[in-house]
């Protein structure tokens, strides 16, 4: 065994094919490792805006849910509010209507007294007459009873 | 050759391929030996062990270099090791499950990422020039050293034939003795006169199978070591490169090439394996 030339020989071919490594070998080795990082950075970085885009999506469908809860409340009180008010309405125009119904059957009614109370008027006389001359079997002067006739009518 | 003075060629390549081996000398009593006629001397009970410096240590360094990936490991976007950790795993899970389908077994994908790390470094340390190493601890009084645990058969065919023991203990659990036995004799002729030939045909096949798995592994970088060598001892110095790089870069293709076939080997033969006769 002796220590030789040799040595520096492949000393030479050694320093050349590391040479050869990093200038063709290397670069694509890493140049695979850092697409493989990048894709799992990708794939990391879409996740995590997908799942913020979830969150927010869900936030925003609570907050829509609770507006249209929100108005179909408000809604009812207000179709309920407009409920009570036709019924208050309707209530109101049912009594006036009510009222001037029997307004105008107690016109009516004080009318027809009032009609049967002069024709009774008109009548009495003669039948008060009538039956004084029964009773007197004479005329009775009806010029001369006129005044006492019409003082009992209207005592009618 | 421990002593100084002139070396020749085939000494030169001689030596680079001698492992250094500990067992039992002549005379009994234990030591390195200091050259190839008393490594033979030893036999069966001596250990390489260059060979299994150089192995335990690289899988030390994948075990390391994984779990200090594993256990920096975040579920968001990986550093470097991690990224490399994460890239390797993914590629082994990809190739088992498209040789193995996706057939129930924990070890079969922790098993083949072990193989093709491990055997990637063993075989990386092929691009180490030859003499650096070598010499270094020849300078320190070894005699021998290799660098290549995969150029050892040793390693190779220690590797193969734990595959080829999984492979039975698999074919047993999986088929059955009677099932295993059976698959045995009716291929690949399913006729009853056939079953003495099937038997010794599927015998073969079957040894045939860590020999060919360790052997290839192990004659690919075999063979680049010993041009690697060839050509530290043959040219002048000042011309070694014009063909140990081109060499050396036609093995940033091999060492790669040859850790994945020894894993999809693996694969392969576990997948027959688990393979029942519904399949067939």
């Amino acid at each position: 065994m002796n220590i030789n030339l040799t040595m520096i020989g492949q000393a030479i071919s050694f320093a050349l094919f590391v040479w050869f490594c990093m200038k063709f070998v290397w670069p694509p080795l890493t140049q695979v490792m850092r697409d493989r990082q990048k894709q799992i950075a990708n794939g990391l970085e879409k996740a995590a805006l997908a799942e913020k885009q979830l969150e927010a999506a869900n936030s925003s469908a609570a907050t829509e849910l609770e507006e249209a809860k929100q108005q179909a409340a408000e809604l009812i009180t207000q179709a309920r509010n407009r409920a009570n008010q036709i019924v208050e309405e309707a209530k109101q125009q049912a009594s006036d209507e009510a009222d001037r119904i029997k307004a105008g059957a107690q016109a009516e009614i004080d009318q027809e007294i009032n009609r049967a109370r002069e024709q009774l008027r008109a009548r009495v006389g003669e039948l008060a007459i009538e039956g004084a001359e029964k009773i007197l079997e004479t005329s009775v002067d009806r010029g001369a009873h006129q005044q006492m006739l019409d003082k009992l009518a209207a005592q009618l | 050759m421990a002593s100084g003075g002139e070396q020749t060629t085939s000494e030169y390549i001689r030596h680079h391929l001698q492992n250094l081996v500990y067992g039992q000398h002549s005379d009994g009593s234990w030591g390195f030996a200091g050259s190839a006629e008393e490594a033979e001397q030893m036999g069966f009970w001596a250990i390489h062990v260059d060979t299994m410096f150089w192995s335990i240590s690289l899988g030390m360094v994948f075990l390391w270099t994984f779990i200090a990936g594993a256990k920096r490991a975040t579920s968001g976007v990986p550093g470097g090791l991690q990224n490399f950790c994460e890239m390797a795993v993914e590629f082994v899970d990809d190739t088992v499950r498209g040789v193995f389908g996706n057939r129930q077994n924990d070890l079969i994908a922790p098993l083949s990422l072990t193989i093709v790390i491990w055997v990637f470094l063993m075989n990386l340390m092929d691009l180490v020039p030859v003499d650096f190493v070598p010499q270094a601890f020849h300078a320190m009084g070894v005699p021998y050293w290799k660098i290549v645990p995969t150029t050892d058969p040793n390693v190779t065919l220690g590797m193969s034939v734990s595959v080829f023991f999984l492979v039975l203990f698999y074919n047993f659990r999986i088929k059955g003795p009677i099932g295993f036995g059976k698959r045995m004799v009716t291929h690949p002729i399913p006729h009853w006169s056939m079953y003495p030939f099937n038997f010794v045909l599927e015998t073969v096949d079957m040894l045939a199978k860590p020999l060919s798995h360790g052997l290839r592994l192990f004659g690919n970088l075999y063979a680049a070591e010993v041009i690697f060598i060839l050509i530290a001892a043959m040219l002048p110095f000042y011309l070694q490169w014009t063909l140990s790089l081109p060499w050396a870069i036609f093995h940033i293709l091999v060492i790669p090439l040859q850790s994945f076939i020894f894993m999809v080997l693996t694969i392969v033969y576990l997948a027959q394996a688990h393979e029942t006769d519904e399949h067939h």
